[in-house]
């Protein structure tokens, strides 16, 4: 370490909102690299605007800085707390842009900040597309043919020379933004312009297309020493082509022999050498199928996605290495955390197979662009573990939580062959049960394979499931079947429905002949080394290694995969609540499946089981360790779904029982609770069939918004004008939710609220209450929230803090509880109520100091408020700062996906902004969101009739800060007509300038667009929010939140005005 | 596919489904970790006799081709694998494992918790296995498999019976087959070396009629002890040329001058074994593939020096003549399969020729 001795005190950047392309797995990394460095003896300081996160808990880092991800923000922390070195690698994109931007600005030279782990030089020489390719040269390792363009033209060039199909991919972006494919002028023309946009350095790399080949990647370590080693080596099911996020990938590579293998090692190897970089890298490779012959994609110079996974693939954690070889540790002298007993210095090697599937938002996002491409898409992903690929695919399609645990898709099943081979062609989010279907409608594996370019290899694999079920089908109630498919991973439920018998059926044969999986340890060594890790899987064979304790155990239910409405802020409190079960003296087992969270580091638990989050692979662990009980409330929806099934085979749920979850999700229960509680709620029906949906919405009066019971996030929830809109709706939604009804509420427009409490059935608590800025008919978690509330009465938070313990007490809630309410002239409704950790706690935990899950635990295991100090009721509010909430999206990755924000949660991630006044934390918060607020400029204004009276105000006041006005026709009328200077501008379409013109110009800074009624994809309204997102230009479709917006400027500039005149007032 | 069983001599069963050849035969049971190269691995001679467990699950996933043989006939006992690839996919792929194990006659289980076996080899020690039908009594076989002599012929086995030539315009090289792998071939014909492969029980005189620049005592099977009758040889050639010596040969080297070698519980068998360099204290990754070491006390009483050690265990990996031109790793720095961070020791050895022979210009001189 001599090199550093003058070295205490360390900042650390984390990565920020969630976005596609960036998430979770920074938190996991981040939190992992404070931890090692404090382990190191450092103080570490800490910048991230993702209060979600557990590495901005104060535990983790001894400074910790929710500000904006700023240089000017970054600038201010660097000042006050003089660090001496930084360390830009563990902030995915963002930390290193950030950290690039701070040098090339002199800051960190001016305060000499060191920075650590990965040199500036080395940074762009891997991000900057120009520089990487004449260092690939250099190294002679190949790269496609290609050409830095900073204009179309320039790509159009290229075209002509090298040909079609292109494919562009910017400088400097995450998640492939801006990229993709192009097969003629007209697409590469139109991705250029939007990728050159994109690119913070306005670059963007042109590219042969090598689509088809095999795609690779390589997690690769070096230390200063020069000794560098591969921790794990992955290879893509979908050919090149498809992002690796979106792909389907498996580890270790299946399909290399020894000679591929060690040729793409020995290029990574030799890459890292060259980019001198001390830490983790990732290389992406492309290999031809058919020779030796392979391409250099990228190289990430920081861990990554594929290092998150590579770590839970491998049990190596990458990150904590790399902090500690970024101070000057070497490999050689670091012990492997997971052995205890051997060094780091060494490949992990595998004795099971790694499947990681992404999760993608289509669910909610129907009309969203489903194709797969050099862009990802996917919000999050699972991994699974087995000893053979099968079982591990299995696992992992039972992982995802999408209503499927086979090979199989409803929706694909009464499609026609035809149909089904265009959706192939389409390589969609569905593409793997596609392939599944046309097994079944009898297609080779040659003919799937000259459509798709995956690897036989993987297609074998799967036409033998396929030929499985069929035999599975003959063979009812056959041990040696049932093992068989055991084996391969087929699941109780897959079973019952092939031998069409029940689930339970099932379950009960498999009991009585004794066929249960056994666990084997992620240990790194293949067995060879003696190890202690706690990080277990399931499998169908002879040796069981997990050996239950004689403690006393509680079973923690993870999340799952990440989506949209059920994101990290699930992770952190799952994580707290692991915590507090150890701290109150029991052993911590958790269970989840999701690959790039803190709560699948096999560090925090006493005992960690990677497996999918069903009731079957439940009950298997609950079998072997029984524990006192389970506690599903911190696991979002996916864990508390799992409540009923689980009791009903004889487990103890732990805190909030099963009837009280069951009163406040079945709506006649709630229904009904709510009037014996007298509380008020947007009156309405739940309906089974049209006819009544019809009656329903005529007596309760439209706007109604309509919404299939028990979802997440208000999956399929509109709100519906009149009863075309509400035929079209349920023909949508009533054939998929046969099962439960269709909700249909009376649309209230109001203040919505929400509030979070902790009860231990006796004594109920509300740290605190958020009061939002958009009116209620915007997703609570696409609104921004604010504590504390600004413009509810007290009389307001006196009754929402009445009805919270009036329906604690009811519901003899024990943990956590969350409730929205909508006030409105004073009048208290309750939204909803979930009896469980929400969004939110995560947030308020932060700013209000009360660390909520962690004592929602100890109510759960006992503990009483009282005993703590407290009693029921509102907790003092803070009074020194607001904090605000603000969401974060990711539609520039999801093409054709409306912006409007509605009651359906849109959002991928949040920040935070706090300070004195409101207006300095929205700035603050609005900043970190990625808003850019500027102080003069231009807005388009072009809003639905029935907002025209509210947006003149908002106009006036644009105006009064000297912002030029746009605006299309209707909207221009009327603003002129009320005395405002605007410019009307022409239809889509019409010549130039015109309403899409001034957008693509980038002549305008704001949109200002409020939805016309209903969703018509394809309106003009829809193309403007499109166009928007598309030049990364603000589009606003909540007056509220351009009101707060403009409160912002307003309090943050000077506006001339001229004198009254006195005079004329006689 | 029929019922086949591997029975320890501990008594222990494990029970799968028969691949390859389908004849009974025993070994000295042995588990190996790395996740690609089983080509290499089945047909590399120091498995000589040998019944090879995989740790990792999937054997066979790309086939067996046409280049990526280590001799020329495979002459391991058998194979244990949790699963054996039925349909293969690489474009080099010319025949499934199962046939090919087939046609050289070599039995192999698949099926197997490879894991619990590995890691009860881990425990026990590696030790006496045998390969047959399931439903056979096994008390008889556990008795014969405790009180079957050591095979000690399988240097015999694996060397060429006559010398042969790869000729080449570089340096000369007696390489000494004590069963060697084609990957260190490979190594030195790509620095066009000429090379003279001969048997390992080879005449001196022969030897030094063939005027060679340097020595290189290859790998090979079984127990260094059970060949001693080759330390004269190495004795004599040590004093007069350049020498290197690869994994057998590295501990015939060390006997020869005085060192004692042991047999290791369960040996290092795998493609991810980090070796440090003393001098230079780097450590690089290695592939090995030995269950004997150089006892590194033994080695006070010699002329040799510990120049490379095991990172984890500390064990010998390298060792240098103090006096002579000489020295010898344990390790596979052909690597074939694994790492191939170790390749330049090749380099190393025709350097060490170079100037051991400007040495020998400038003495004539004065
Ligand atoms: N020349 C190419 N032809 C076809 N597909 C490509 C090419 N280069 C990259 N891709 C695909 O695009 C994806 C994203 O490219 P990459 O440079 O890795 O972007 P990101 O920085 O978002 O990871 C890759 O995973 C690969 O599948
Ligand atoms: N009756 C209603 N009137 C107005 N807005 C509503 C009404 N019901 C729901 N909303 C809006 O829809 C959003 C989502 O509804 P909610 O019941 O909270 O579903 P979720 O389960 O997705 O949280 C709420 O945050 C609120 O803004
Ligand atoms: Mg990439
Ligand atoms: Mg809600």
């Amino acid at each position: 370490m001599c090199e550093h001795k003058q070295i205490k005190k360390i900042l650390v950047i984390g990565s920020g909102p969630i976005v596609i392309g960036q998430a979770a797995e920074f938190d996991y990394s981040g939190t992992q690299a404070c931890q090692a460095l404090k382990e190191e003896g450092y103080t570490v300081v800490l910048a991230n605007s993702n209060p979600a996160t557990i590495m901005t808990d104060h535990t983790v880092a001894d400074r910790v800085y929710m500000e904006p991800l700023t240089v000017k923000f970054l600038t201010k922390i660097i000042r006050k707390e003089q660090p001496d070195a930084l360390l830009p690698t563990m902030g995915g994109q963002t930390g290193l842009n950030l950290a690039m931007s701070l040098e090339e600005t002199g800051i960190l030279e001016k305060y000499n900040v060191k920075l650590l782990g990965t040199s500036l030089d080395a940074i762009q020489r891997a991000e900057d597309r120009e520089k990487f390719r004449s260092l690939m040269e250099q190294l002679n390792e190949p790269v496609p043919e290609s050409r830095i363009v900073h204009t179309v033209d320039e790509a159009l060039d290229f075209a002509d020379e090298i040909g079609y199909p292109l494919i562009v991919r910017p400088a400097y972006t995450l998640g492939g933004t801006g990229g993709g494919m192009c097969y003629n002028k007209k697409e590469l023309q139109e991705i250029t312009r939007n990728g050159l946009a994109l690119s913070p350095v306005n670059q963007c790399l042109v590219e042969r297309n090598i689509a088809g080949f095999k795609e690779v990647e390589y997690e690769v370590i070096r230390d200063k020493k020069d000794q560098a080693i591969v921790v794990c080596h992955m290879e893509n099911f979908d050919p090149v082509g498809i992002h690796t996020g979106d792909s389907i990938v498996v580890a270790p590579s299946q399909t290399l022999s020894d000679r591929d293998h060690q040729m793409l090692r020995n290029a990574s190897l030799k890459i890292i050498r060259a980019l001198e970089i001390e830490g983790g890298c990732n290389v992406q490779l492309a290999i031809d199928p058919n020779s030796f012959e392979y391409y250099i994609i990228e190289v990430n110079p920081r861990v990554s996605r594929s290092s998150a996974l590579a770590s839970k693939a491998t049990g190596y954690p990458i990150a904590k290495i790399a902090a500690k070889i970024a101070v000057g540790l070497t490999l050689d002298k670091i012990i492997n955390p997971v052995t205890g007993t051997t060094y780091a210095l060494f490949e992990p090697t595998l004795d099971y197979v790694v499947t990681k599937m992404p999760r993608f938002p289509f669910d909610k996002f129907t009309t969203g662009d489903r194709k797969l491409g050099t862009q990802m898409k996917a919000t999050g992903e699972i991994m699974s573990i087995g000893r053979n690929f099968e079982e591990s695919l299995m696992k992992g399609i039972r992982s995802l939580d999408i209503g499927t645990e086979e090979l199989r898709l409803k929706n694909l099943t009464h499609l026609t062959e035809d149909e089904l081979m265009d959706r192939l062609l389409d390589k969609d989010d569905e593409r793997l049960f596609v392939i599944a279907e046309l097994m079944r409608r009898g297609k080779t594996v040659e003919q799937l394979f000259a459509v798709t370019k995956i690897d036989r290899f993987f297609l074998v694999k799967l036409e033998s499931l396929i030929r499985l079920e069929e035999e599975l089908m003959n063979d009812k109630f056959s041990k040696e079947m049932l093992k068989k498919a055991k084996k391969l991973g087929f699941s109780d439920e897959h079973i019952a429905r092939l031998w069409d018998v029940t689930v339970d059926e099932v379950y009960e044969f498999r009991q009585t002949k004794q066929i249960t999986p056994v666990y084997k340890m992620v240990d790194t060594c293949a067995g060879e080394f003696e190890s202690e890790t706690p990080y277990f899987y399931s499998t169908y064979e002879e040796e069981n290694e997990s050996e239950p304790s004689t403690r006393k155990k509680i079973l923690v239910l993870g999340s799952g995969p990440i989506r949209i409405g059920q994101g990290i802020e699930f992770d952190y409190a799952t994580v707290h609540s692991v915590l507090a079960i150890k701290e109150m003296g029991y052993e911590a087992i958790i269970m989840n499946n999701n690959p790039e969270t803190v709560s699948t580091d096999f560090s925090i638990s006493d005992k960690l089981y990677f497996e999918p989050l069903t009731v079957e692979d439940v009950m298997d662990v609950i079998h072997l360790e029984q524990p006192e009980g389970v506690i599903v409330q911190f696991g979002g929806q996916t864990a508390i779904n799992l409540a009923a099934g689980l009791e009903k085979r004889g487990v103890t749920i732990l805190g909030t029982n099963l009837e009280a979850i069951d009163q406040a999700e079945d709506r006649d229960k709630f229904e009904l609770l709510l009037q014996n509680l007298d509380l008020l709620r947007p009156n309405g029906k739940a309906v089974l069939t049209k006819g009544d949906a019809i009656q329903a919405a005529k007596s309760i009066g439209y706007p109604v918004l309509v919404r299939p019971s028990y979802v997440i996030g208000g999956s399929r929830m509109e709100i519906v004008h009149d009863e075309d809109e509400l035929l079209a709706y349920i023909d949508k939604t009533m054939d998929e939710n046969n099962k439960h009804p269709i909700l249909i509420d009376q649309y209230l427009t109001g203040m919505e609220v929400e509030v979070d409490a902790i009860s231990d059935g006796e004594t109920t608590i509300i740290p605190g209450i958020m009061e939002h800025i958009e009116r209620a008919g915007v997703h609570s978690g696409d609104s921004i929230s604010v504590y504390p509330p600004q413009r509810i009465s007290d009389s307001a938070k006196q009754q929402c803090m009445e009805a919270t313990v009036k329906i604690a007490e009811a519901l003899e809630i024990k943990g956590l509880i969350n409730i929205q309410f909508i006030i409105r002239n004073d009048d208290v409704y309750v939204l909803e109520v979930n009896p469980r950790a929400s969004r939110t706690i995560p947030f308020l935990s932060k700013i209000t100091g009360v660390t909520m899950a962690n004592l929602a635990t100890k109510c759960i295991l006992g503990a009483k408020l009282k005993d703590h100090g407290y009693e029921s009721g509102i907790l003092p509010e803070e009074t020194e700062q607001v904090s605000v909430k603000v969401p974060v999206f990711s539609f520039e990755k999801l093409r054709s996906v409306d912006t409007t924000l509605g009651p359906e949660m849109k959002s991928t991630g949040e920040a935070i902004g706090y300070d004195k006044t409101l207006e300095k934390a929205l700035y603050k918060g609005l900043l970190a969101s990625g808003l850019s607020l500027p102080q003069q400029g231009a807005v388009l204004l072009t809003v639905a009739d029935k907002d025209k009276e509210e947006m003149l105000d908002i106009a006036k006041r644009f105006y009064e800060l000297g912002f030029q006005l746009y605006a299309t026709e209707g909207t221009a009328k009327f603003v002129q007509d009320r005395g405002i200077p605007v410019t009307k501008v022409e239809k889509i379409g019409s010549d130039k300038p015109n309403v899409v013109s001034i957008i693509k110009d980038e002549v305008v800074q704001f949109v200002v667009n409020t939805l016309t009624s209903g969703k018509q994809p394809r309106s003009d309204g829809f193309m403007i929010r499109r166009q928007s997102v598309e030049h990364g230009i603000a589009c606003l479709t909540s007056l509220d939140t351009v009101d707060a917006i403009l409160n912002v400027i307003e309090s943050t500039t000077f506006v001339a005005k001229p004198m009254a005149n006195k005079e004329s007032a006689f | 596919m029929n019922k086949r069983q591997l029975v320890l001599e501990d008594g222990t069963v494990y029970k799968g489904e028969g691949f390859g050849s389908q004849r009974k035969i025993s070994g000295e049971v042995v588990f190996n970790t790395s996740m690609t190269g089983y080509q290499e691995i089945i047909s590399d001679p120091s498995n000589c006799n040998q019944i090879v467990v995989m740790t990792y699950p999937l054997i066979g996933n790309y086939g067996i081709n046409r280049d990526d043989f280590e001799s020329v006939a495979p002459c391991m006992n058998g194979l244990i694998v949790k699963e054996a690839c039925s349909y293969p996919s690489n474009f080099r792929n010319e025949e499934s494992l199962d046939s090919f194990l087939k046609v050289h006659d070599i039995p192999g289980i698949s099926g197997i918790d490879t894991r619990k076996l590995a890691k009860h080899l881990r425990i026990h020690g590696t030790m006496r296995g045998l390969i047959m039908d399931q439903g056979e009594a096994i008390e008889p076989i556990i008795h014969a498999l405790k009180n079957m002599p050591e095979r000690k012929d399988q240097v015999k086995q694996t060397s060429t019976l006559k010398p042969y030539i790869i000729p080449g315009r570089g340096k000369r090289i007696i390489l000494i087959d004590f069963g060697v792998k084609h990957g260190i071939l490979r190594e030195l014909t790509k620095r066009n070396c000429h090379v003279t492969v001969v048997p390992y029980d080879y005449g001196i005189e022969q030897i030094l009629r063939l005027k060679p620049d340097g020595i290189l005592l290859s790998n090979g099977p079984g127990n260094p002890t059970y060949v001693l009758d080759v330390m004269e040889m190495i004795q004599v050639l040590l004093k007069k040329y350049p020498l290197f010596g690869i994994g057998l040969g590295h501990q015939l080297f060390a006997l020869a001058c005085g060192a004692d070698v042991k047999k290791m519980k369960y040996g290092h068998r795998g493609g991810n074994y980090a070796v440090k360099h003393l001098e230079s204290g780097q450590t690089h990754m290695t592939t090995q593939n030995h269950g004997y070491e150089v006892v590194k006390e033994s080695l006070q009483k010699t002329d040799l020096r510990v120049t490379e050690i095991s990172l984890n265990d500390e064990s010998v990996e390298g060792i240098k003549h103090n006096t002579y031109d000489a020295f010898s790793v344990q390790y596979q720095p052909e690597s074939s399969p694994g790492p191939e961070d170790m390749s330049f020791l090749f380099d190393e050895f025709l350097q060490m020729i170079t100037n051991s022979q400007e040495k020998n210009e400038v003495d004539k001189h004065v």
